[in-house]
């Protein structure tokens, strides 16, 4: 049910040329996902996704909107060879689909690798209840100081890009 | 925005709320779903809601940018800090058990609400200067 609303939502997005309605339709298939992450148990998840997808992200492709223009300009030629190689690209991982172990089986390599060694020692070794953090945090804390470094850096990122605007405003206001 | 009277009084009504699941989860996040990146996003929305509503100018008075700037580099300097005192302490980078060395478990615990503290702190204020460079720039291409 929630996968076929995400599915509309995405032909309508292909389909339409008002970029506004596009922004919002975003907004809207990221909180279906969010509800289809709850629906998968993984609140975490859901929560990230409908605050940074459904919320922030709306509202900087809105001010990205005000930046440029509300239409989205008519195609000039039909592109046939990127239209193939999509076709062909997605067929072939359609195929790779076929050798995925089959969805919830026990003896799937996720179900057997380290996920029981977590579920089963986390408890005692760490001590707190919610698995997905004590993974996230201990386990894999490399992975997070990555992650964190990569979104220190996206940020520092756009401030070289964009941020001397906003700096300039920022003191003419204080000297006026 | 200045007229919206409704929006004004129901978004000071609830930025407070906001604000405080926040930090609920931020610092129940070993407890019950989130942690320190959820935690972060909650709160630059609630700071986005806040200049949404009461302008861009407001908003840089309450989170100044040249802040906000050192505060995301201080939540990496945080995480990179916590890992650094584990080797000080003997033990590996971000092996949290030496915090506590008789007890290991609750060292973990202590490791692990300081590095999501940090990543809090790095994610609100860099999606906060994200939206403030996009915002600075339409306000000024509005006033020129």
């Amino acid at each position: 049910m929630l996968l076929a609303f995400l599915v509309v939502t995405a032909v309508t997005i292909i389909r339409l040329r008002d970029l506004f309605a596009v922004i919002m339709l975003f907004g809207l298939y990221s909180l279906l996902s969010a509800a289809l992450f709850v629906a998968l148990d993984a609140p975490d998840v859901a929560f990230t996704e409908a605050v940074v997808g459904a919320g922030i992200s709306t509202v900087l492709m809105l001010a990205t909107l005000a930046l440029t223009s509300r239409h989205e300009k008519r195609p000039t030629h039909r592109a046939w060879l990127p239209l193939a190689v999509v076709l062909v690209t997605g067929g072939f991982l359609v195929y790779g689909t076929f050798d995925i172990a089959p969805f919830g089986a026990p003896d799937n390599p996720v179900h057997t690798h380290v996920a029981p060694r977590y579920l089963e020692q986390s408890a005692e070794e760490i001590g707190i209840p919610n698995v997905v953090t004590s993974v996230l945090a201990s386990y894999r804390g490399y992975d997070t100081l990555g992650e964190t470094a990569v979104v220190f850096t996206a940020g520092m990122g756009v401030l070289v890009l964009l941020g001397g605007a906003a700096g300039r405003l920022f003191r003419r206001r204080k000297e006026d | 925005m200045q007229h919206h009277q409704i929006l004004r009084v129901v978004t000071k009504f609830n930025l407070p709320l906001i604000l405080l699941f926040g930090l609920y989860v931020q610092f129940h996040g070993d407890y019950g779903p989130g942690g320190g990146f959820q935690a972060g996003v909650i709160v630059a929305a609630a700071m986005i809601l806040y200049a949404l509503v009461f302008g861009f100018d407001s908003s840089t008075r309450v989170a100044p940018p040249g802040v906000l700037r050192v505060c995301s580099a201080a939540g990496v300097l945080v995480y990179l800090g916590t890992g650094v005192v584990n080797m000080l302490l003997g033990s590996d980078f971000l092996d949290y058990g030496s915090f506590v060395p008789e007890h290991p478990s609750r060292g973990e615990h202590y490791g692990i609400l300081a590095v999501e503290l940090g990543v809090g702190l790095t994610v609100a204020s860099t999606l906060l200067l994200i939206f403030f460079a996009f915002a600075g720039r339409s306000e000024s291409k509005g006033t020129d």
